[in-house]
């Protein structure tokens, strides 16, 4: 139940559009249409899902005060912690790599799809901040593997419903100045009261 | 996913060795060619510190410190990096930098360092040195990559600066802190909760975003 209620949240509540704005770059960039911001959309999910697990395990096992314990007990007063940033995104550029080899090997029409955005992954701030959060709020690691899902699950949904929008905007006379750029931000800001509404659910 | 829509303005640059062609490394992103505005990149932390002005202003210390000593190492060993690892490399050499400022702000200032929490971590993937590494620093002398990093990092500091601003003066009626409208006699000021909350930073870029580019009379098609 407890995983179920930190799904949710991180999915509507602590969005990660919304509430802590990561991942605004490709968000602003990438979400001019639809079937491209879906695919940009679940590579998000597909690599949050995986990296942030595995970003545990390194946390857990290496890098925490204490976790080198296991190896000696020489070694159970080091404290790694200061290297999180650039272990993270070590194994987070990593994944990517890998998991844009195995896409292109199995699944080649997937790969056409996705290809071109799973490099981009790699420096998208929603990914390296979710292994952050997970390590400043000491996650186990079925919460975090939840939140990991959650939070590409909720990138997902924030992106499509700008697509959205903004194929629909195409249309519409908006001042010089404002095109493009300023009306994505207002737009992001009216979604954010939106998703403002779950606030306080709790299952 | 910066780059392609950075290349083009730098790489036009004439080879003479001008003090007015170095001065525009540092005034162009200013106004003109301003990372946030019209380059879009480095939103992110842009919205995310920016509810009182003194994190902020550690934020935009934190990341001119980074473009500048990130676009020299980068513009020092262009030449030594194959291209096919260099994201990697960059990575590693930013992560480094920034690992640096979030050790120096753990030890004289962890207040701000808790209040910055992952924010300090981000600016590794911050849009704007990536795409400064990839745009610039990757294809000219260190010199030019300094001038062109603190440019940079000027342009997103006044922006950043600018939101927090009118957030913190609206949403808690202070500047730096100080509670400006008190010290001006009036009692009670009624602050704008939706300033403080996500959505007031999106819609206070959105309305600089506009004045910006007003001015400024570029228009994205």
């Amino acid at each position: 139940m407890d995983l179920l209620n930190l799904g949710i949240k991180s999915i509507f509540i602590e969005n990660m559009v919304f509430a802590y704005f990561l991942g605004m770059c490709s968000f602003l960039a990438v979400s001019k249409k639809v079937s491209t911001a879906f695919g940009l959309g679940l590579a998000v999910v597909f690599v949050l899902g995986m990296t942030v697990p595995m970003n545990w395990l390194l946390n857990e096992f290496v890098l925490k005060e204490g976790a080198l314990a296991w190896i000696s007990a020489d070694l159970a007063t080091m404290d790694l912690s200061f290297l999180r940033f650039i272990m993270f995104i070590a194994i987070i550029a990593a994944m990517v790599q890998l998991v844009e080899m195995s896409i292109e090997k199995f699944s080649p029409a997937l790969y056409g799809s996705l290809g071109i955005f799973l490099p981009l992954i790699a420096v998208n701030c929603a990914i390296l901040g979710s292994s952050l959060f997970m390590a400043q709020r000491d996650y186990t690691i079925g919460e975090a593997t939840v939140f990991g899902f959650g939070s590409g699950i909720g990138f997902f949904l924030a992106i499509i419903a700008l697509a959205a929008i903004r194929e629909k905007l195409r249309y519409s006379n908006v001042p010089n100045g404002l095109k493009g750029l300023g009306i994505t931000m207002f737009i992001t800001g009216l979604m954010g009261i939106a998703f403002m509404s779950f606030m306080g659910i709790s299952i | 996913m910066s780059t392609e829509t950075l290349e083009a303005p730098v790489a036009k640059q004439k080879e003479a060795m001008l003090s007015k062609r170095r001065r525009k490394f540092v005034t162009d992103p200013l106004s003109d060619d301003n990372p946030i505005t019209i380059q879009v990149l480095g939103i992110c932390s842009a919205l995310a510190v920016t509810t009182q002005m003194q994190p902020t202003m550690v934020m935009a210390i934190s990341v001119v410190f980074v473009m500048i000593f990130s676009n020299l190492t980068i513009s020092l060993i262009r030449n030594l990096v194959p291209t096919r690892v260099r994201i990697i490399v960059q990575l590693a050499i930013v992560a480094t930098l920034v690992t640096l400022v979030s050790e120096v702000l753990k030890a004289y200032a962890f207040d701000m360092y808790k209040e910055l929490s992952v924010f300090i971590g981000l600016i590794i993937t911050n849009c704007i040195v990536m795409g400064r590494l990839e745009a610039f620093a990757l294809a000219n002398k260190p010199y030019d990559s300094v001038l062109d990093g603190l440019g940079s990092g000027l342009g997103y500091s006044w922006i950043i600066l600018a939101v927090a601003f009118f957030r913190e003066i609206w949403g808690s009626g202070k500047v730096f802190g100080y509670p400006v409208f008190e010290a001006m006699g009036i009692e009670n000021f009624s602050t704008n909760g939706l300033m403080v909350s996500p959505v007031g930073a999106f819609i206070v870029l959105g309305f600089i975003i506009w004045v910006q580019r007003t001015k400024s009379g570029y228009v994205e098609h």
